[in-house]
Parts: C-alpha cells; structure tokens; sequence
C-alpha cells in the first residue's frame, strides 16, 4: 500500500468517523447525561435526513435559483424538527420511564418500528437520494494520488464544529450547567430553583437534534431509506459504550478510532466482516475497561 | 492481651489524589466491641468499606484471622467470617422477612447448591429465634419493602445475626430511629455482640456510651485517639476536632 | 422438613394450587386442545410459536427474575437452530447420493456435500460441518453449545460488573454480530437464504403429516419440561437469590454469595431453553435463516415474554402464542400494518402493563379475593 492510499483509506474512515460522532454525540447526551437508551435515535437520524430530502425538493420546485444554499437550510431544519420531535417524545414518553432504563429501550425500540413503518407508508418504501449541491462536487486534489471530494470535507467540518458547539453549550453556558446541575444531583438542583422537567426535555431534545444534523450529513454520503437508522444504531451504541458514557471527548475519540478500524479492516475484508470484527474486538475492550477507553475514576457515595 | 482477630496495618486510599484513609493502623480484639466515631470525612465508612472488600486499598494490609482481606472480592470476604450493615438499611425489598433471613443463613451458597437447598429443622429454629430477638417475630410473612425505618435497621442486623460472622461491622446502626427504637437497639446490640468481635461506627455519643468497650476516634483519615470513651473524651485533640470549629 | 416457623398460611395453598393448576390447564392446550382443534397448517404454525415461546420462557428467567434485558436470545436461538439444520442438510445430502443424484453429485465432485456450498464453490465440507453428521453430537451441541457460551459471556461480564443496559447493548452487538456473519459467509452458511430444504430427520419424512404430529408433540412436550424446569429453579433458594440480586446486588455479595456466578448461570440456562427452541423451529419449519438471529427477532422476543408477564413463566407462553398468532393474521390480511401493531405493542405494555396479561390477571384475582372477604 503506497502512502496515497494510506491517506485516501484515512480520510474515508474520517467520514465514517463524522456520522458516527454526530451520532454518538446526540445518544451520549442522552445516555451519558440521562441515563435513556433511545433506541429510536437512529430513525431520528433518518427523521433528519428525510427532511433535508424534502428541504431539496422544496428548493428545487420553489426556489430553484436559491438551491445551492438549501444544504445549509436543510442542517438546521433537520436540527428543529427532531429537536421538536425529540422534545414531544420526552414529555409524552420518556419521563414516565426514567427509574427503568431497560423498559425504556423496549419503549423506544417500540416507537423506532412505528416510525420505519410511518417512513415506509408514507414518504418511500425505497431509498431516497438528495441532489449534491453544486459547490460540494468536486473534490480537492491534494496530489495527484489523493483526492478528497468536498462534501465529506465538509461533513468533517460541520462535526467538528457541532462538537465544539456541543461542549461550548455544556460547558460554557448557563442551559449547560443547569444540564450538568440536574444530571449530578436532580433534587438538589430542583432545591436550587432549576426547572428539572424542563431540562430534561431539553437536554433529551439536544440529543435528538444532533440525531438530525447526523442525519443531514448522512445525504452527502448515502441515500436514505426507512431503515437507514437501524443499520447505524449499534455501532453508535457501541461507540458511546466504548469511549465510556460520561465523556464527551472520549465519545469522540472513540468515533475517530472506530471509523479508522472500519475504514482499515474494509482493506483486507469484506465491509461486513470488518463491521462484525470490530463489535467483537469492542465487546472484549469493555471487558478489561467496563467503564469504557476514557472513562474517569470517580468517588461514588 | 487477648489475640487479635483484625489487624490493619498502614491502610491507605487514596480517590484521584485525596487520601480518604492514611495510612490507618487498627486493631480489634477477639469479642471486643469497637466503636469508631470521628466527623464527617473522617474515613470511617471508607474504613468498613475496605476491610468488607466494597472497596480496595490503596496500599496496606488488613488480616483477618489468617486471612488476608485485601486479596479477596466480597464475597469471599463474607464466607470467611465478616458481616456487615451498610448505613442506609439494605434489605430485599421484594422479598418477605423470612426470606430476607433464609437468605442470609450461610449454607449452600454457590449455584448448584442453593437450587437443591431445603430448609431444614435448624434453619426454621434459628429464623424463629433471630426473628425474635429483631421484634419481627410477627412479620416473617411481610414484604420487608413495607417495613418502618427501623425495622429494616433491624432486619438488617437480623440477616447477620443468621450469617453469625466472627467479625461484626455496623455502619450506623440507630441513623433514623426513634429514642425508644435507639434503647431497643442499644439492647440489641449489647446482646448479640456476645461471643465476636464488632466495629459500630456513630455519630450519637450517648448511644456510644451505652455500648462502648473502647472508642477509635478518625480525623482525615488518620488516627487521632484511642481508649476508653472517659480517656478519649477527655482528650485535648480530640475536643479541639469536635468543638475547634 | 418445613415445620414449625414456615407452616404456610393459606395464600400461600391457595398460590400453589393456582401455580399447578395453571400449569396443567396449559399441557391440556397444547397437548389435548390444539391437536384436536387444528388442522395439520395451523398446528405447525402453533408449533413454530412454541419454538418462539423457549425463548420467551429464558426471557423470564433473565429478565423478569435476574434482572438481565439480554436482547441476544435470537443468538442462542440461531445457534440451536443451526447445528440442527447442519445435520438435517448434511442427511439430505448424504441421501441425495444415496439415491439419485449420485452420478451428477460424483460428476461434480460434491458427494456428501450440501446443495448452498457446491452453489457457492466450497469444495470440500468444512470440518466444524463433519461432526454434525452425527445425531448424537447435534443434541449434545445444541444442549451444551449456546449455555457454555452464554455461561463465559455472561460471567466475564458480570463478574467485571458490567449490568444493566451495557450487558443489553453488548448482547445487542452479539445479535448484529452473529446475522453479519451468517450473511457474510454465505458458502459455510448458506447467508441470506439460510439453511432450508430438508427431506428426512432419521430417516422419518418430515413432510409426513404423522412427523409433523410427532415432532408437535415433542416441542409441546419439551416446552412443558422447560417451564416446570424454571419453575423448579424460582422455588429454590436460586431463585431468591436472583431477585436478591435484581433488587440489590452489591448486598447480596455481602451475604456471601457471587452474583456473577448466579447470573450467569440463569443466563445460560435461558440460553439452552433458546437453542432448544431454535432446533425445534428449525425440523418444524425447515428452515434456519439469519433472519432469525439478528437484533429485530432477538428483541422481538422480548415482547413475547413482556406481553404474557415478564415475571409468568407460563404467561411468557401464552405471550408467543399470541404475538405469534397475531403476526401470522397481520401477515395474512394486511401486512404493513404489523408494525405499527407490534411497534405499539412494545409501548403500551411498558407504560401501562409492566407485568403484562399475567399481572392483569393477577390483579383481578386479589380484588376478587378481598370481594369475598
């Protein structure tokens, strides 16, 4: 293998990496901060990718002079509606389940096969492509060996900038310490005036927005169809289990390095035999760091 | 002196860089009762948490009898003769009085031995008598989830009582319980401390000076006094560490 | 035996009796009732949701007793079924030389070998395939394979204390791990397709209508013989100890037992009720497909045990029964609307009957005793 292919192998699995991290981000907020399993938060993703479908048509029929700019509507849209959606599902659903995990992945493994069925039904049974725009075609040739199209490129840069985002928002900002407040200690920070229930909903909506930007840079690399969400839903499992649950940066990480070994196994065999080798080689990792690769020792009470 | 039945030597944990234990020396007698009081901090919990294996040692070694703790997981721990009562009462809710206590009697506990396991004449005896002396005589058949404060205090003890441990560890036995409860227990306390060997951690002094054969008072993880609770009592470190601040 | 302090109290008869009596009312449907009631198409469709049901019977051992959500009992499943299609086919083919297809199968240089591999290119028989030419080594497969390997999964697992939804996720990648593989290796596993086309199971035509009766009523019968298994198994001490353990694990070390120990074995156990379930599935159906195996079916299962009572055994059976039955309407008058069915199934019994139809049942049974005083 000369270095070209090296970095062409590298910069795939830098795009698989991007999804994977929108992806796990959203679920590691969700789980990591709550505790839910949302297993839903794959037909989310497909929620986010259909809307960004609908955002090009939508351009493409009405405002065919503006298309070129409907990618960047289509994040956001995508962004609010499974926010919106994610919101709905907190208040109507998950908040009467928050003492029973496992019931909860039941729960949403029941609303995930619903909403297939609702995709199916009613948008399209087979799978869905969105027009590129024309300033994502193309690609940057590096050397005359590596080339990268731009559209992953830009699917990188968008990751890394929700990332940034994300941790900005938890971090830096007042919604985000109320987050971290009630995720820490629930009735202490009720005691300290915080609305609990409504950073609940928010925190849960978060978790499904970032499902739907994962979902919009998902168009740029594959076309959507009703069970796109499943196919991506244990992998983003296992890389949040894998980075372990309370860390952000260790969800990323985890992303990055699963992304390559999926990108460098595909080399030497078939996509699936590398799918499944890495699910294996990750369940033996937790067994010697159950608490996941970047977990912290905390003191527990 | 009478011989030793725990031995802690140069007991430390540290938890990212705080030393909740400090290099600890303790040491308990055959059939003493110990109290261990201290404020808040003071590495008592932390203390019963590693000699019952709940959690491990940084450095040093606590001997058991000819065991060796630190190189056991719980329940190896508790097979070797050590009971313990966790501070918040823990009992199985699910589970009534009586099998509360079935559970805890300590025969047949590995898998295939407990799926073959009959009650016998001596288990139902011995379920009658601990019920007894924890006031439940009357609630074996009651889901322990039900039971007052209290009383789960009390079946909890009553759970080791039925595992009969050489060594007894008590994390605040009466936390929660009435005055009239706190003299039950006192009483309680008294009798089946008989015959081995018990740690009582607490915070209520007169409770202490109702059972106390000798008082170990902690400060930061370390060791600050010792002796019976007039000399300790009278101590001046250890009047400055309560009243100081 | 139990005398003076346990002498039981009236209930806990009357719980008894209501226990056998139940029990029985069910060995009378499957064995009496449904043979009598059903044509030869409607009890093998029964039959296959008594293969289904095996799973659902583990689920309450794991699940409503250890407190264990393994969504990986389509593994066990599948592995049952298998090894027992890798006999079933490796019989086949043995006859198809025997009989007819020996000159082309010669030609070829494919005698003895099944049909997917010669389609597939694969030459010679794999030797993991060789040992199931024996009858003997397939059962004791099947009934020692899928716990040995639930059991080490299991314990590596618990014993780093690795519960609640981690172990549901990891048995989660297990389910999409075994479907990948059978479907990615197509010429050992004949993939996507499966493993179908069956003739004879020792020599018995199992398209006979009188081997469709007899393998009936061994499901039926082996069914029965896993519930009264688990039944045995929750009245034992084990039994308590597994809810001590759901409701409070790090106590029960402190009572002196291993909890990764227990659970694992309760895990196990499920597991050979699934392979178990799995090979009768597969001589009934004739059929072992990857479809069975992945994560929708192994979830699925949940719902079987969840519908019926997740703390029933027998109520997980009438739970197959009848998502089992259900599915086979929605199939057959209008499909699509399956998934809304089961996809509000899931929901509706977390949210509104967490015991499911046993602890429906259950309930009114109290109100009617406290009716009568």
């Amino acid at each position: 293998m000369n270095l070209d292919m090296m970095a062409m192998q590298a910069f795939t699995g830098l795009s698989i990496f991007t999804i994977l991290t929108l992806m796990a981000l959203g679920l590691a907020i969700v789980f990591g901060l709550m505790g839910v399993i949302n297993m839903a938060h794959g037909e989310l993703m497909a929620m986010g990718a259909y809307t960004t479908y609908f955002t090009s048509l939508f351009f493409a029929k009405f405002l065919p002079g503006l298309f070129g700019i409907y990618f960047l509507v289509g994040i956001v849209l995508a962004f609010f509606v499974t926010f919106a959606f994610g919101w709905i599902l907190e208040r109507g659903l998950i908040r009467f389940l928050y003492k029973r995990p496992l019931d909860t992945m039941l729960a949403t493994w029941g609303l995930s096969l619903i909403l297939q069925q609702l995709y199916r039904q009613f948008i399209n049974a087979k799978e869905v492509e969105v027009t590129t725009v024309s300033w994502l075609k193309g690609a940057w040739q590096v050397t005359e060996g590596v080339s990268l199209p731009l559209s992953r490129l830009f699917i990188i840069g968008l990751a890394v900038v929700t990332a940034i985002a994300v941790y900005m928002f938890l971090y830096r900002t007042r919604w985000g310490l109320r987050i971290r407040a009630v995720t820490q200690n629930r009735p202490m920070a009720g005691a300290a005036g915080i609305n609990t229930e409504r950073v609940d909903a928010f925190t849960f909506a978060l978790g499904c927005g970032l499902a739907g930007i994962a979902g919009s840079s998902f168009t740029m690399l594959a076309s959507t169809g009703p069970t796109t969400g499943q196919a991506y839903i244990v992998d983003t499992f296992i890389v949040v289990v894998f980075g372990g649950v309370e860390s952000l940066l260790g969800t990323i990480a985890s992303a990055f390095m699963i992304g390559q070994m999926q990108s460098w196994f595909e080399y030497s065999m078939s996509g699936s035999m590398a799918r499944a080798s890495i699910l294996l080689l990750v369940i033996v990792v937790l067994y010697f760091r159950p608490n996941g690769l970047f977990a912290t020792k905390v003191r527990r009470a | 002196m009478a011989s030793l039945i725990l031995q802690v030597d140069g007991l430390t944990v540290s938890f990212d860089g705080f030393k909740a234990v400090d290099n600890l020396n303790f040491y308990v007698e055959q059939d003493e009762l110990r109290c261990v009081i201290g404020p808040n901090g003071a590495g008592k919990t932390t203390l019963l948490d590693m000699i019952c294996g709940k959690t491990k040692p940084t450095s040093g070694s606590i001997k058991f009898k000819n065991h060796q703790l630190t190189d056991m997981i719980e329940y190896q721990i508790t097979r070797a003769g050590v009971g313990r009562k966790f501070q918040n009462p823990s009992v199985y809710e699910d589970l009534t009085v009586y099998e509360n206590l079935d559970i805890s009697w300590p025969k047949q506990r590995n898998v295939l031995g407990s799926l073959f396991f009959r009650r016998d004449r001596k288990m139902a005896e011995k379920v009658e008598s601990v019920a007894t002396q924890i006031f439940l005589q009357d609630q074996l058949r009651t889901k322990a989830g039900l039971l007052s404060h209290g009383q789960k205090q009390w079946l909890e003890i009553g759970m080791l009582l039925m595992q009969d441990p050489d060594l007894l560890l008590l994390d605040e036995p009466v936390a929660g319980m009435s005055a009239r409860e706190r003299e039950q227990t006192a009483e309680l306390l008294n009798s089946i401390s008989k015959g081995r060997s018990t740690v009582v951690i607490e915070h209520d002094m007169a409770f202490v000076k109702m059972i106390a054969h000798k008082v170990t008072v902690l400060h930061q993880g370390k060791l600050l006094a010792e002796g019976s609770m007039d000399q300790v009592q009278s101590d001046p470190r250890v009047v400055e560490t309560y009243l100081g601040h | 035996m139990t005398t003076p302090a346990t002498s039981t109290p009236a209930t806990n008869i009357r719980s008894n009796l209501w226990g056998v009596g139940s029990y029985l009312l069910l060995a009378l449907l499957l064995l009496v009732v449904f043979p009598l009631a059903m044509d030869v198409f409607r009890l093998g469709l029964a039959a296959k949701y008594m293969s289904l049901a095996f799973c659902a019977v583990g689920i309450v051992l794991v699940w409503g007793y250890g407190g264990i959500l393994s969504l990986g009992q389509g593994v066990f499943f599948g592995l049952g079924s298998y090894f027992m299609a890798m006999f079933l086919k490796l019989e086949a083919a043995a006859n198809a030389d025997s009989s007819s297809g020996t000159a082309l199968s010669a030609f070829f240089g494919t005698a003895g070998l099944p049909d997917f591999m010669a389609w597939n290119s694969v030459e010679v028989l794999p030797w993991w395939w060789e040992p199931f030419h024996h009858v003997s080594f397939t059962i004791l497969a099947i009934l020692i394979g899928p716990p040995l390997v639930a059991f080490i999964l299991g314990y590596v697992n618990f014993r780093k204390r690795v519960g609640g939804v981690y172990f549901s996720i990891v048995t989660l990648a297990l389910s999409a791990i075994m479907a990948i593989v059978i479907i990615g290796q197509q010429g050992y596993t004949g993939g996507v397709n499966g493993i179908t086309d069956f003739k004879t199971f020792l020599g018995m035509d199992l398209d006979n209508e009188r081997a469709k009766f007899v393998m009936y009523f061994i499901t039926a019968g082996l069914l029965l013989l896993c519930v009264a298994a688990g039944a045995f198994i929750l009245r034992s001490r084990l039994g308590r100890v597994l809810v001590a353990i759901r409701d409070r694990e790090d106590r029960v070390r402190f009572s002196g037992y291993d909890p990764a120990m227990f659970k694992a074995f309760i895990f196990a156990v499920a597991a050979m009720f699934s392979a178990i379930g799995g090979a009768m599935f597969t001589i009934q159906v004739g059929l072992a497909s990857p479809s069975l195996v992945g994560i929708v079916p192994s979830v699925e299962m949940v719902i079987y045990a969840a519908v019926g009572g997740r703390l029933s055994l027998i109520g997980a059976v009438y739970g197959a029964l009848l998502v089992g039955w259900a599915k086979t309407f929605f199939s057959e008058n209008f499909v699509e609307y399956w998934f809304y069915f089961i996809g509000v199934l899931f929901v509706v019994v977390v949210m509104f009957l967490p015991t499911g139809l046993a602890g429906l049942l259950d309930k009114v049974r109290t109100r009617m005793r406290r009716a009568e005083g």
